[in-house]
């Protein structure tokens, strides 16, 4: 009797992922493949590819949210195909009672984030703002409001309102270069110094002219974390603030600190929902004072069946979870609650910064009032830098970034670590442990730069010509041997 | 304590200020989902083209990726570090950047990818290893802004260079055109001008078009998927007539094609159709891969043709110490999941995958409509070719109209829309049912089924309409009559409040 081997290659759902042909094919790199493959196949292969990706909680570079609680994730896993409602797919009318509803828990929030903000507001009224994708649309719609309004007031006067710019500081971040560069308008920019690393508010209104459509402030730097002295910008002239690290922090631990609307000239604030705001990426917010800082003219009414639905946002079709996430850290943290989170995160800021400063090797370059992070930079950086010691820490699965300030302080560079709401103290204690094996084997290494002195010391030229050629070779094999010594240690980095 | 027992769910929910206290999580999870509850089926939302169900497979990535985010590149100054790396070629910093960069290049390779392989189904002229030049965006919205973006720079520096005014940029497109498209004439201040409709034909007429460019015409927009009935715009005969004017005129007015919805239909089901890069005017293409890309809400996408159709300028070069990192988007920080998932669908389904979708929702399409005109009711005023949905109006609105019928229609908790053509067109109302991938044929059925018992019911009700008439001839009856008049007037008021009290009892039927 003979048995018959049914070919196993056509059934598929026999094989277990590894067992099938679908991990030995290369992926589809330009063109789509022809044929589908199995579910199980294509989650299983691009999962590992992810896992090369590290894991976000030990991205020290990054101020995103990268935790949230189970509850949480069950809310958004819920409403993923649930669509922030796409007005635009709705010429003139319809229903959508579901889409007034998204658009009451939005208006929820911005409504506690416009009060959070101290926004001039009645008991019962509502505030004017908007949930976007982000800081950088946050800040795009903000600036189109100023330009708007700005040029309607121009063209009332009869003046010239075709270069329109904005004040901020050279530690601003891309997105204003970008909100510049795509709504031409100029940025100009108040220099960094050795030391001030934040907007000079007096630099900053000596800038300002007829052109200027606003002053944008930082309360909280990326840089150092460090808040803007809104308030002095504002007596000597203020007219927006820009919240992005500060908003979610400012209010729960710096309550009598007056950077928001109670500062007369403020008329618009961004705040990031996914940074202190706690929610995974994806949120921003943007208030304004009142009304009449939004021109009239940008909001666009979608009518649904007699109900007006105002409209200003450059993104529509867009995930909902995000915006209920907000809403649950709102109602579930509650004042208390973000509060204690804050404060949290200072303490372990703390801890971290005593750490490093007991190991008597770095100055750090961060206030403790701030966005809680520690910026510390070397106090010697001969021999080695601080990119160097980022890299090495690495190894440990730590991403910290080590970056240069930008002009007139170049020559400046600090290594930044974010504290975030899932940095625990033992996080931060272990840390230290780590910075201080990195300092130790960096002093075993020979310096790069020590060896590049030697050689621009070589002045001689005839006598020594042929010294200097052997000192290069000498050099180049040190860095040859250096090179593949970083890369095998690269080559251990399993982060995931 | 359970949630219900709790006294959470006694107080109010928080609208205007942020609460003073915590509460616990199983108390905040429970109150918004319940209010959640009341939001609607998404799946029964017959309105929207965004994708409303995936395979778990897929929810499992989507989740096991919710914290990875991608990195804010704003977040990173954009001067000094181009100059470190000029001063000091051979650092370490350059195996830092490496480093650095290695935790977005996963994210940012599987977007590349997904670029690639959008664009090659659009036939973008490229060689075999050529990378295609586009990017991933939240949506259709970002998308059509940035390609909008590209065409007024490039206008205005050609205007420059000629030495000609560069200050009334216009872009010309239907009247069929979605919001987004306006919102990007007046952020951007361009102006829109718009091709008007007609009974009987609900898209930009080319010819018109055509005749409407100008010298400060920035592009021309086609709509490869009308929202309004579904309709795919004829790309071709506008580019070949563009072609004609460009040649007499010398403006080389280039063409854009919205392809939201029609990007991901017709290369599986039509692929001889010419629409996209194989038209030679045709120079960026935008396509959502939230509606028949398959993927939830939030990722579009915009392939240009080659380089030179997306200036330089626009693009910021983020220098991670000495390795160039292009961008050009409006939104930086944002979910990574999207762009995991449409990778997900591309590699999943293949071309076959698609294909089948897609031919699948024609199917059900054809069904819905079968059921349709088997009413004898309505018109059909979809075509078969183009998005996979049903556009359909009453034949004798004189009654009761459409907007009745989609208010009915959400008692068996059916949402399906219905809106008035734009100009000139306004007199022809429509409702519109989108089929989707998860749109299977049962239901198709089953919405026949439920559309015919409206109108059943509808029948029996006293007509709006009616009813002011009879109160304007009352009106105009002698004062002999006038108390007749009255007694009249008092009647149709009852009958007016009576059905106002019905319709509205029925509006209050739980919908999920």
């Amino acid at each position: 009797m003979v048995l018959s081997k049914t070919s196993s290659e056509s059934d598929v759902s026999v094989h277990s992922t590894f067992a099938s042909r679908y991990v030995r094919a290369s992926l589809p790199r330009f063109r789509m493949p022809e044929n589908s493959i199995p579910k199980e196949a294509a989650s299983q292969i691009i999962n590992d590819e992810l896992m090369l990706d590290g894991n976000p909680r030990l991205n020290l570079a990054s101020f995103v949210t990268t935790w949230m609680e189970p509850e949480c994730d069950k809310l958004i896993m819920a409403s993923i195909n649930k669509n922030y409602v796409d007005m635009d797919e709705y010429p003139v009318t319809t229903e959508l009672q579901a889409s007034l509803k998204y658009c009451r828990r939005k208006n929820r929030c911005v409504n506690m984030i416009a009060h959070l903000f101290n926004a001039p507001l009645g008991d019962s009224e509502t505030a004017v703002g908007v949930g976007t994708v982000g800081s950088s649309e946050a800040i795009m719609l903000a600036g189109l409001a100023f330009k708007r309004k700005w040029q309607n007031k121009r063209r009332a006067e009869g003046k010239p309102c075709d270069k329109p710019n904005i004040v901020t500081g050279a530690n601003v971040q891309v997105c204003w270069e970008k909100f510049a560069r795509y709504f031409e308008v100029e940025l100009k920019e108040v220099k960094l110094r050795d030391g001030y690393y934040v907007m000079d508010p007096k630099k900053a209104v000596e800038m300002v002219d007829e052109n200027t459509i606003c002053v944008a402030a930082i309360l909280g730097s990326t840089l150092n974390g460090e808040f803007e002295d809104v308030k002095l910008l504002n007596d000597l002239l203020v007219e927006k603030n820009k919240a992005t690290g500060g908003g979610f922090i400012a209010p729960f631990i710096y309550p009598e600190l007056e950077w928001d609307f109670r500062l007369p000239l403020v008329k618009s604030i961004n705040v990031s929902g996914h940074k202190y705001g706690l929610v995974y990426a994806g949120i921003g917010w943007v208030i304004w004072r009142n009304k009449e800082d939004l021109p009239e003219e940008l909001i666009f009414h979608i009518n649904y069946l007699g109900a007006d639905q105002p409209t200003f946002t450059l993104n529509f079709s867009k995930g909902s979870s995000q915006v209920i996430a907000q809403y649950y850290q709102l109602i579930r943290l509650g004042y208390e609650g973000y509060r204690n989170i804050m404060e949290n995160c200072r303490d372990n800021m703390l801890v971290l910064k005593q750490g490093l400063e007991k190991t008597g090797k770095f100055n750090i370059v961060s206030k403790d009032n701030g966005v809680p992070l520690v910026a510390f930079s070397l106090k010697d950086n001969s021999c080695h830098n601080e990119f160097e010691v980022s890299d090495m820490l690495r190894r440990f699965g730590w991403i910290v970034p080590a970056y240069t300030m930008p002009p007139d302080a170049q020559h400046v560079t600090v290594l930044r670590v974010v504290i975030r709401e899932d940095f625990s103290r033992t996080l931060a204690e272990r840390l230290v442990i780590d910075i201080d094996k990195v300092l130790h084997e960096l002093e075993t290494l020979p310096s790069r730069i020590s060896a590049r002195i030697v050689l621009a010391n070589e002045e001689k030229l005839d006598a020594v010509a042929e010294k200097v050629k052997k000192d290069q070779n000498e050099i180049k094999e040190i860095i040859t041997a250096w090179k593949k010594f970083v890369m095998e240690k690269k080559k251990m980095n399993g982060v995931c």
